[in-house]
């Protein structure tokens, strides 16, 4: 058995066959050959087996997604039967004596190059696919493997060095239970759609795909960080005790859903969730939240080809806001830049992509976007209790500026007599530090904050979260974080404002008590955190969580912090 | 040789979805098969040739198909390209 650890990223316990989702190396030499026939003939079968391949996984494709996804695989079959692609690579091979790895990767540069070189945004963003199909080929021609996890029809723990949300999208979530990555924290993208799957993930491990081969046995427990491989029948019967005292505590926590929240001594706070689309709504329901916290719309414009529409738009919002019932629900307009991309909205390659051109500051420099999510939202918004917010703020005239242009956007659709909820707050996100310390003026003109707390530290310790070297900075308990934290509700309460956090702070067990000594309004967190934090507020007492963040704010070191909670709440 | 004109009026323009069911269409018949515009000029076979030209709403482009099942391959092509919508 080995073991290997790595960052407790979602809770539970699975144990599973091992499936590598991880792309093969596919470099390759030009060499010069002589049996050109033979080489030609191992093209041939190279894309023999590509079709082969992409028959199946069309066919799977349409199984379990749809016609729409599986098109696109019936577009790459074309692509391998090619005849302005096939015959000029072996026209290739034949004129210039070349291998076929050589020749099909020249042939499809010029066609990636025509494609990528059009002005138009669609067509260019089809230059992925010839790649796509060509690395496919390409992969046979070298003997290495591909991987296809709509080929998965069994229940498997995914193996990758990182989780793009575009390759999580092409995961069964019937066969999948659990995740185990090289790379990453508690707040990268394969840890927060864990979460919102339900399935346990231990991220950053570091030698998970060097270490697991396919098939091989695997526990991860995502309580601990642990990952466990080929263990004895011993070990395995142990952590199916535990993974059957875990579902124990899930169903004791599970008989909270319908109470409210409240501390020991009777004070309310709200527990809120944070989802990605109108899917996890039903998460949202089964735990219990209280309102929608964050509602990350991002999601809708990632892993497709063009803009969402309007209409699409305001079918996702309208689908939260009545799923909900009237319970708030806190829309964040666009986050894009930074980590995530659209392969249809081209951005400048940047030194500092998270401190550059992203989320609000993209949207008031391309406003024909941002109007449109703005319109979808307004018309939304008479289906429900609707909040909007604005994220990376940095400073009043940006505040004002997106909020002028909603404005705008809201009088012209009353003008063209389109109802419009008539109390639609409008808050912002709390990330940058200038807007915590500047949170007093802020205040008077926002109607809510919101803090998001995995950027807020990333940006107050001037840390990359995704950096191993560096994530010991990441210390959400630094007294530097918390005296932000106090400043941003000292603030807002001054102004009768409500500050929430829609961080993973929010539902972090020992950052709650401090959070809610220094007032905090609204928690939102992934909803399966939902009950377990409902369980805790119920044993903590706001006068004696008040003296502890008071005491907490005194202290030098995130050390001393965690100490003196652990101390306090034992 | 049999010719017919046409004009794009799928306001996507010739995108992957109906290319894909061109070639697909195209491919099974003898004659060649080719799609024209003022400028360039494609394989009707070829994925890669038809997306090449990134035809958009308006362009015209003129189908012209040579080879002894000519007449039912044109046929063939233009009710699908009328079903589609694609273009007129």
């Amino acid at each position: 058995m080995i073991q290997l650890t790595g960052i407790a990223a979602s809770d539970g316990i699975a144990i599973a066959k091992a499936y590598r989702f991880v792309q093969p190396d596919l470099t390759f030499a030009k060499t010069t050959v002589h049996d050109i026939e033979a080489e030609q003939q191992r093209l041939a079968a190279a894309l023999a087996k590509a079709e082969q391949e992409l028959v199946v996984i069309r066919q799977q494709t349409l199984e379990k997604f749809s016609a729409e996804e599986a098109a696109i695989f019936e577009a790459h079959l074309l692509v391998v039967h090619d005849p302005e692609l096939i015959g000029p690579i072996n026209q290739k091979i034949a004129d210039e004596a070349v291998n076929a790895e050589y020749a099909l990767h020249e042939v499809s540069s010029m066609f990636v190059a025509l494609f990528e070189g059009m002005d138009d945004e669609y067509m260019s963003a089809r230059a992925s696919d010839i790649k796509d199909v060509t690395n496919r080929i390409l992969a046979h021609l070298l003997g290495v493997h591909i991987p296809n996890p709509s080929n998965i029809n069994e229940q498997v723990i995914i193996v990758a060095n990182d989780l793009t949300p575009s390759e999580t999208a092409q995961l069964d979530r019937n066969y999948v239970l659990g995740f185990i990555t090289d790379i990453g924290g508690r707040t990268s993208h394969s840890a927060i759609m864990a979460r919102s799957l339900e399935i346990p993930a231990v991220v950053g491990v570091g030698a998970a795909t060097t270490t697991i081969q396919d098939g091989d046995t695997i526990i991860v427990d995502g309580l601990t960080g642990l990952v466990l491989v080929n263990p004895s029948a011993d070990v395995i019967a142990d952590y199916q005790e535990k993974a059957q005292k875990y579902r124990a505590q899930q169903a004791e926590w599970s008989t909270l859903v319908n109470e409210q929240t409240v501390s020991k001594d009777g004070v309310h706070v709200e527990l809120a969730a944070n989802i990605g689309s109108p899917n996890d709504l039903d998460g949202v329901v089964r735990h219990g939240a209280e309102g929608i916290g964050l509602y990350r719309t991002e999601f809708l414009y990632m892993g497709r080809e063009n803009l969402p529409s309007e209409e699409e738009q305001f079918t996702a919002y309208k689908t939260v806001l009545e799923g909900m019932q009237g319970k708030p629900v806190v829309i964040r307009t666009l986050d894009i830049g930074g980590d995530k991309h659209l392969p249809y909205l081209p951005l400048q390659e940047e030194m500092n992509p998270f401190l550059g051109h992203r989320a609000i500051r993209l949207c008031l420099d391309q406003q024909e976007l941002f109007r449109t999510q703005l319109r979808a939202l307004l018309r939304a918004s008479v289906y429900g209790n609707l909040k909007i917010m604005f994220p990376m703020i940095a400073t009043i005239q940006e505040f004002c500026e997106a909020k002028a242009i909603l404005l705008q956007e809201k009088e012209k659709l009353i003008a063209g007599g389109i109802a419009v909820g008539s109390s639609i707050e409008v808050g912002m996100m709390v990330e940058i530090p200038s807007t915590a310390v500047m949170a007093d003026i802020f205040a008077k003109e926002v109607d809510f904050f919101s803090i998001g707390t995995n950027d807020l530290i990333q940006y107050t310790m001037a840390a990359d979260r995704m950096n191993e070297k560096v994530s010991y900075l990441y210390q959400p308990y630094n007294p530097a974080i918390l005296r932000l934290i106090q400043m941003v509700i000292k603030a807002a309460h001054q102004e009768q404002k409500w500050v929430g956090m829609c961080g993973e702070m929010a539902g972090d067990e020992l950052a709650v008590p401090l959070l809610l000594g220094l007032g905090l309004d609204e928690f939102s967190m992934s909803a399966t955190s939902i009950l377990k934090t409902r369980a805790l507020l119920k044993q903590l007492s706001v006068p004696e969580m008040q003296a502890l963040a008071t005491e907490a704010l005194q202290l030098a070191t995130a050390e001393e912090v965690l100490e003196k909670v652990k101390q306090a709440v034992k | 040789m049999k010719t017919q004109q046409f004009t794009v009026v799928d306001p996507l323009g010739i995108h992957a979805r109906p290319a894909s069911q061109l070639v697909a269409k195209a491919t099974p018949f003898a004659s060649s098969i080719e799609i024209r515009t003022e400028e360039k000029a494609a394989n009707l076979k070829s994925i890669l040739g038809v997306m090449g030209l990134a035809l958009k709403q308006g362009s015209q482009f003129t189908l012209v198909v040579e080879g002894e099942d000519e007449e039912q391959a044109l046929a063939a092509l233009t009710t699908l390209i009328t079903e589609m919508g694609l273009a007129q």
